[in-house]
């Protein structure tokens, strides 16, 4: 048992906190916009776009833990870069799922920042269920015609790559069929609508239309898909804890920075033991929510899904828990400045409430956790 | 960075559990995993049993009894001592007045009470809190006079637990009344059977003996039974407070409880299926493991990070395992209680009509279900309260 970064993630991490901290987005400046390529080309430079991938494919080895660091400081500074669709999710299926043709192919142009990735996902009806995917594929030739359409697509603004998920086989809602695919995001079919989300990150409604994708674009297994969605989908639900703990500790920083600072009835605010104490219930919803952030980067990695899916669903369900008291409460003892646009509180407030919604909320992963027969057995 | 406990520490863990459970007799574990009151004799057996295998006090110096256990292996044997539901070895012996008397007393008071402490030979009660000194415990009233080369004692001491079993109480007492409050406090060993003390049952909202109050009316104590230094009392109190740092939370305690509570629910039927198969009641379960799984890693990293820090200071965390632990143990009675239903309404040990023969209609485990509820409603009180816990957060950690 040991909770200690190693010396190379020491570095990592006073390399990542520097660079986040320069260039922390100020949403005040940048209204709806992202990052903008300056940033994304920093990223590349530091070597984090590479972090996730083997060495021999051209990355830098990197675990969850390593994962973990560099978004819990990308969450920390607003930072709204499609890291977590193009390196973590994008990354990941590549990582976990591609054959050794499709790694050669693409891992270098992610590693070196040339291509982003988005996660074409989401349909009207899908909600939080990965295997519910109306979109189909159709085999034509020794190629595979792809027909729906896909909502929130995470990076899917810019991204040159998707990966999309559509059924090849059985009904709406079975857990057989799905099939993923590697598709070029310029291909003819493909129509793009991009917008801002609440966030200030990018997002996506992406129509295809009949796209025609080559057999050895087919990510994994024909009809197969699931499990690997599964895997990678509980990867990025890892980084989202570690994102939102980096929020969340900027926030409650934030808020008691100002409880020291904000004067009324002739002394600092902070001296009152009303807002003392929803203060340290804040610092207690933060340290549970970084309990459970690590115990996901610990069991992000596990192949057993039977291992991995509770743990996983547990942590993102207290991360979330922490995250509605930390948001809510930095703005309620802020007062009205937290209500502005001009203000950072805001903002974070709004990244921690998106990220509780991606890929599942609260009940969603309670159930999650129950249905798994939850957590403790007598011994 | 690594979750998993090496080799020798799961042997460890494995060499505990079993002996816990082949070595402590099954009927005490069951009284403690459905929350009944244990009797004194079985609390001494229990202790007596730990005792002699040498694991009543690791915490101790290794010198006087102790084991020189990592931080690690320490969790591990409150975690599954706890599991196993055996009770603690008593902790006003183990963790309140041994350390104190091992790290400030003399010699000889080492010598004549350590070893019958450990074998709970002498049975301690704790003397702190006062009608008037509760969270504010340093404003404490109970005063020693020195008088013809003695102490007189007079007072009163409020919330003794288990002072109706004890042979010696441990005492916070003013020595100086001039002094600023914290400075005029002395740490005393007194004889309960000396002249002139009186415990009174407190009798609590579950109907049990638990808690007493104690009066001290002219108490002669020797001078040889101060500890340390006369007025330093205060230091050597937060020296205890601080000694049982990551137990506090009873996150093995909880677990059983949880476990427990899933295997009755599954035993229990409601609405035709049984109580496990309803959404809303496993997803309450969840709730509260999701929340226990947190403050688990919460208590490993306090104990990982205690390699780093002086042993000696109070981690601050501890008020986070604290707060959360007790709410935790809190939820856990609650949701007995609720898997007990209507079936928790008789009172325990009612008498039976003589020759009424018919099996109950409530099943045998529920009668303890309500008072264990109402019991553990006092772990967010005792201890620094809950809200003086995040008292000491906002000050400790926050610097408000």
């Amino acid at each position: 048992m040991d909770f200690d970064l190693t010396e190379e993630q020491r570095l990592l991490k006073e390399s990542i906190d520097r660079f986040a901290a320069d260039n922390a987005r100020d949403p005040a400046q940048h209204g709806g916009a992202g990052d903008g390529a300056a940033l994304w080309n920093g990223l590349a430079e530091l070597g984090v776009l590479a972090l996730p991938f083997a060495e021999e494919d051209g990355g830098i080895g990197g675990g969850p833990v390593e994962t973990m660091i560099v978004m819990e400081s990308i969450g920390r500074s607003l930072i709204t870069a499609p890291y977590l669709s193009t390196v973590v999710l994008g990354g990941g299926f590549l990582r976990l799922g591609g054959s050794e043709a499709q790694r050669a192919e693409f891992i270098p142009q992610v590693a070196d920042g040339s291509l982003k990735i988005g996660f074409a996902q989401l349909e009207r009806q899908s909600r939080y269920d990965l295997y519910d995917v109306a979109t189909t594929a159709r085999r034509e030739g020794g190629d595979f015609m792809l027909d729906g359409r896909k909502g929130v697509v995470l990076g899917g603004d810019d991204a040159g790559l998707l990966v999309v998920t559509a059924r090849t086989a059985g009904g709406r809602r079975d857990h057989d069929g799905i099939t993923l695919f590697l598709v070029d995001a310029n291909a003819p079919g493909v129509s793009r609508h991009g917008m801002p989300a609440q966030d200030g990150t990018r997002v996506a409604e992406i129509s295809l239309d009949g796209v025609r994708v080559p057999a050895d674009r087919v990510l994994g297994e024909v009809d197969a898909g699931l499990p690997l969605a599964g895997r990678v989908v509980d990867v990025a639900l890892s980084a989202l804890c570690a994102d939102s703990l980096g929020a969340m500790e900027e926030l409650h920083r934030m808020t008691v920075d100002y409880l020291k600072q904000r004067q009324q009835f002739g002394v600092t605010i902070g001296s009152f033991q009303a807002l003392q104490h929803r203060a340290a219930d804040m610092l207690v919803a933060v340290e549970q929510a970084r309990s459970m952030a690590l115990y996901a980067a610990m069991m992000a990695e596990e192949p057993d899904a039977r291992e991995r899916r509770p743990a996983i669903a547990a942590a993102k369900a207290q991360v979330n828990r922490s995250s509605r008291l930390v948001g809510q409460e930095a703005v309620q003892l802020h007062g009205g400045i937290a209500m502005t646009w001009e203000y950072r509180a805001g903002h974070l407030f709004k990244r921690l409430t998106s990220n509780e919604l991606l890929f599942g909320d609260t009940d969603h992963h309670l159930r999650e956790v129950a249905e798994a027969g939850g957590l403790v057995e007598e011994i | 960075m690594d979750l998993r406990f090496t080799p020798e520490e799961i042997a460890f863990r494995d060499d505990l559990r079993r002996f816990f459970r082949e070595k402590v007799p099954a009927e005490i574990r069951r009284k403690v995993a459905e929350g009944r009151h244990l009797d004194r004799e079985d609390i001494i057996t229990s202790h007596r049993i730990l005792n002699a295998a040498g694991l009543a006090t690791p915490n101790w110096p290794v010198a006087w009894g102790g084991k020189d256990w990592s931080p690690v292996q320490r969790y591990l044997y409150t975690e599954e001592l706890q599991r196993a539901a055996v009770p603690l070895p008593l902790q006003f012996n183990v963790f309140m007045v041994g350390p104190v008397i091992a790290a400030f007393g003399s010699e000889e008071q080492k010598r004549k009470f350590l070893p019958a402490t450990a074998n709970l030979d002498i049975w301690w009660c704790q003397g702190f809190s006062e009608p008037g000194a509760g969270s504010d415990l340093a404003s404490l009233r109970t005063s020693a006079e020195k008088r013809d080369g003695k102490y007189i004692v007079s007072g009163q001491k409020a919330w003794t637990t288990l002072g109706q079993h004890a042979d010696w109480i441990f005492c916070l007492v003013r020595t100086d009344k001039e002094a600023k409050k914290q400075r005029g406090i002395s740490f005393l060993l007194i004889d309960m059977k000396t002249p002139g003390i009186t415990v009174r049952p407190v009798i609590t909202i579950d109907g049990a003996h638990e808690v007493n109050e104690v009066f001290f009316d002219d108490v002669e104590v020797p001078m040889e039974n101060l500890v340390g230094e006369e007025n330093r009392g205060w230091d050597y109190a937060k020296f205890l407070l601080a000694n049982e740092r990551t137990g506090i939370a009873r996150i093995g305690l909880s677990k059983q409880r949880l476990a427990r509570a899933k295997r009755l629910a599954r035993e229990t039927e409601a609405g035709g299926r049984t109580l496990w198969e309803d959404g809303d009641f496993r997803r309450r379960v969840a709730e509260l493991e999701v929340g226990l799984k947190a403050l688990e890693i919460t208590q490993m990293r306090v104990v990982a990070n205690q390699r780093h820090r002086d042993a000696d200071k109070p981690d601050p965390a501890s008020s986070i395992l604290k707060i959360k632990g007790s709410e935790l143990q809190q939820a856990t009675t609650e949701l007995l209680l609720e898997v007990a239903g209507p079936y928790a309404l008789p009172a325990p040990e009612h008498d039976r009509p003589e020759g009424w023969n018919e099996p109950a209609v409530s099943p045998e485990w529920a009668d303890a279900a309500a008072p264990l509820y109402f019991n553990y409603r006092k772990v967010s009180i005792y201890g620094g309260s809950n809200e003086i816990q995040r008292n000491i957060i906002a000050k400790a950690f926050l610097g408000l």
